[in-house]
């Protein structure tokens, strides 16, 4: 791990020595420390299997939903250790983008963005309600589309503004940071630059850490890369320094294409 | 803004699974406090009489519970009956399901097998005293003249038909469409596919579906109450009344003598259903 | 070999022609037994409540019976649901893939495999007793009693399809909701009920639809009167248990009224479960 980042002033959120497996014998992420910066997109790149969306997982604490999952390490965001705090919290805290876009097919438009609110038992007012909405929905460039059918299901949007509308489902607690687990492999070129042109938009407002097996969507859209193999971080830096010279054997062969 | 505290949901949410729990809980008690009851109470009287013998009648009964003794005599009355009726049944119902069973795959879509598989769910949701009502009127009464082993068998083949045709269409789905077509290719004519390529393909799944059909029509006694009506003797011929184990525990509950009995017929009845449910779920098990 | 073909179609095409006959002549012989007590009583039969079969005075009103199973079939839904419900959630997302879950699946797969007669004996002999004890009914016998052995025995339809359809929900929804920050529960009445709705409702249709025939074990336990039950835990008949009860002493107008019974509960079910296909038509779009 020569030359990384070891240090990042002030970051969001710091991983330190996380490990995760799970089973024994099967370590499917290895003592990975990382700091995130504030309001840049941050890509973690690796072939498939090399535990990125596993790490990914480990920040919100998915893991916590399936039993035999075996975690090691901290990872504190804004300084306050995440283990310490309910999974309730940190996920409002944190949000969170799949692989395949998956608005809740039982509810409207307009619910899907306040999603977060219904489930979390907290009721709006019908202003409020509207407001969060409307801002969401234009956070994600959505609004125009959709302002019309609000009350139509979610699932009858196309595959990209479904996406995006769960984007905003995930920008409507107003949250620390964005975590997208491949966001747009499910979607077509025309739709993935759209959310790829949105992500930089919001990274004003947000951290966005975002996993990806698509290193040209690294190189365009991120500030900062890490790389990922079998397990480990092997390199982590400012994306044009690792694109144009990367420090690691490996990195170099896997961003020249010799394996993926 | 209304916001709930965290506590109050966390703690509503762990109500909520032990909650889950004790109910699941109190849902298979039943199944645990049944088969504890029939075990005590009858496997005294299961031994070798008790396969070999015709039921008592009720002064043999009396004397015996009397004298505090074991009621002498077996169920094999019951046994012979229901294992009649099953195979008369069988072979009524199993070449009828399975011929309609490859009949919806092979239409699959068309509108006439839909119809088809309407009726099927139909006759699945019949209540079983209603069919055995209609195997008197067709049976009793204009075939055998006087209750009947086959009057029984009419109203258990009815019962078995809708389960065999369903578990026979669903099995024949799940058998790759390139096996069948490998078979066309190659010449085969239609009925040797079916007969050398779909129905050895699909055997255990077909072997589960009729070993299912058998165990729900076992226990029956209503349908047979109607038809077959019960014999103290071992019967073997179509015509003539016939008993079988659901009918002999009924016979046994309305005689105070021969109260005793209920329980270790009810334990073997019990007992042969869920081994047939245990040797379908190992064939299931052993196909995937 | 194009003959051969020919023929295996054509005898494929007979035999499911069988299934159809079948049916029609249930519902022919049916129609035509009940015809006799239609004529004499009309629509009295269904509305009326008295049912008389002394000679020379003869009424027959199957109210009773209708008001008894509906009665017996609802208790039990009510019973069932809870339990059901709770035990799908059980075996589909608490413990889902456990050997927890496979075990308790089994037992209640057991519930499924045991004759309806041994529930009547179970009843009689253990819940009955319990009911007096309670002091709920003087001999135990009653419309509160057969529904809750009904209950027991409608219990494996309701939760075998509802786990199955619980299952069914992805994942990604499921998880989509935690990463916002929700409870199991709330994951469960706003991600899961809502989308396995449908689902859910046509299993306790089908449930329901079962609990309607059921004959043996009501019969030995609902205390077998011909009057309308004044309360729960009075005695009472059901269309199947009347049939069941009564078809060995019956001829003339009697049975005649006996099979217009079955003719009706054949309607009802057929209805019920009609309901339910049509509801699983709708949705599975």
């Amino acid at each position: 791990m020569s030359d990384l980042i070891k240090h990042i002033d002030d970051p969001v959120l710091e991983i330190r020595n996380l490990s995760v497996a799970y089973n024994k014998d099967k370590p499917a992420v290895t003592d990975v420390s990382a700091g995130i910066k504030k309001n840049k997109v941050t890509a973690i790149m690796g072939p498939s299997g090399c535990g990125k969306s596993t790490l990914l997982r480990a920040i919100n604490r998915m893991h916590d939903l399936y039993p035999n999952i075996d975690i090691n390490g901290d990872i504190l965001l804004n300084g306050e250790e995440t283990t310490n705090m309910s999974t309730i919290m940190l996920r409002r805290k944190i949000g969170m983008v799949f692989q395949r876009p998956n608005p809740f097919p039982t509810m409207s438009i307009h619910d899907n963005v306040i999603a977060g609110y219904k489930l979390n038992g907290i009721r709006l007012k019908k202003s409020d309600r509207n407001e969060i909405v409307e801002k969401s929905l234009r956070d994600v460039a959505l609004w125009d589309e959709v302002k019309d059918s609000l009350t139509k299901k979610g699932t009858f949007l196309s595959g990209g503004q479904q996406q995006r509308l769960c984007i905003a489902r995930a920008l409507a607690f107003r949250p620390d940071m964005i975590l997208l687990d491949e966001p747009t492999s499910a979607l077509d070129p025309v739709a993935t630059k759209k959310v790829e042109e949105l992500l930089t938009q919001l990274k004003e407002h947000y951290t966005i850490l975002l996993v990806t097996h698509n290193m040209s969507q690294a190189a365009r859209i991120s500030d900062y890369s890490m790389f990922m193999y079998l397990g480990e971080l092997i390199e982590y830096g400012k994306t044009k320094d690792m694109f144009i010279k990367p420090i690691d054997k490996r990195t170099e062969e896997y961003l020249t294409g010799k394996f993926s | 803004m209304e916001n709930p505290t965290l506590n109050k949901r966390i703690v509503k949410d762990r109500l909520f699974a032990g909650g889950i729990f004790l109910l699941s809980m109190v849902t298979i008690s039943p199944i645990v406090l049944i088969i504890y009851k029939l075990v005590s109470k009858g496997y005294r009287q299961i031994n070798f009489d008790f396969f070999s013998k015709k039921a008592p009648d009720t002064y043999e009964a009396m004397v015996a519970v009397n004298s505090g003794e074991i009621i002498p005599g077996g169920i094999l009355n019951g046994i012979t009956g229901t294992l009649f009726m099953v195979l008369i049944a069988s072979a009524m119902a199993i070449p009828i399901g399975l011929m309609i069973g490859i009949f919806l795959y092979d239409q699959k879509t068309k509108r006439y097998a839909g119809i088809v598989r309407d009726i099927v769910d139909i006759l699945q949701g019949v209540p079983s005293i209603v069919l055995g009502l209609i195997a008197y009127f067709w049976v009793v009464k204009n075939i055998t003249h006087g209750f009947s082993a086959l009057a029984g068998s009419t109203a258990l083949a009815i019962m078995m038909l809708p389960l065999i045709i369903r578990s026979t269409e669903e099995t024949l789905k799940m058998i790759p469409e390139s096996i069948r077509e490998a078979g066309f290719a190659l010449g085969v004519p239609y009925h040797k596919i079916i007969l050398r390529v779909l129905i050895p393909s699909g055997f255990s799944g077909l072997a589960t579906g009729i070993l299912l059909a058998i165990s729900r029509i076992i226990g029956e006694t209503a349908p047979l109450m109607l038809t077959a009506l019960g014999s103290m003797e071992v019967n073997l011929n179509m015509t003539k009344p016939t008993s079988a184990v659901p009918l002999l525990i009924w016979e046994f509950y309305n005689d105070p003598n021969m109260i005793d009995l209920i329980w270790s017929s009810s334990l073997f009845l019990m007992m042969v259903v869920l081994l047939l449910n245990l040797v379908s779920k190992q064939l299931i098990a052993k196909r995937s | 070999m194009f003959n051969s073909e020919r023929i295996v179609k054509t005898l494929l095409f007979l035999a499911s022609a069988v299934v159809i006959l079948v049916t029609a002549g249930m519902v022919y012989s049916l129609t035509s037994g009940a015809i006799p007590v239609f004529k004499e009583f009309g629509l009295r039969f269904i509305i009326s409540s008295e049912w008389n079969p002394t000679e020379g005075r003869e009424v027959y009103g199957a109210l009773p019976f209708i008001i008894g199973t509906l009665l017996t079939s609802l208790i039990a839904i009510i019973l069932c649901f809870p339990l059901a419900f709770s035990t799908s959630l059980f075996i589909g997302e608490y413990y889902r893939g456990t050997r927890m879950a496979s075990i308790t699946g089994t037992m209640v797969d057991m519930l499924a495999g045991i004759p309806s007669i041994v529930y009547g004996l179970w009843g009689f002999y253990v819940l009955r007793p319990l009911i007096v004890a309670l002091g709920w009914s003087a001999q135990g016998f009653s419309i509160f009693t057969a529904g809750v052995v009904l209950a027991i025995m409608i219990i494996p339809y309701a939760t075998s399809i509802t786990t199955e359809i619980i299952k069914m929900v992805s994942n990604d929804l499921k998880e989509a909701a935690y990463s916002l920050g929700a409870t199991r529960r709330e994951v469960i009445f706003n991600v899961i009920v809502p989308n396995a709705r449908s689902g859910i409702f046509t299993s306790y249709i089908l449930a329901f639809g079962r609990a309607l025939g059921e004959t043996m074990a009501v019969t030995m336990l609902i205390g077998n009167s011909n009057m309308i039950p004044k309360g729960i835990f009075d005695s009472g008949n059901t269309m199947a248990s009347v049939i069941a009860n009564q078809f060995g002493e019956a001829d003339g107008l009697k049975l005649s009224a006996l099979i217009a019974i079955a003719l009706l509960l054949f309607v009802i079910t057929g209805i019920i479960n009609g309901i339910g296909k049509l509801i699983v038509k709708k949705y599975s779009v």
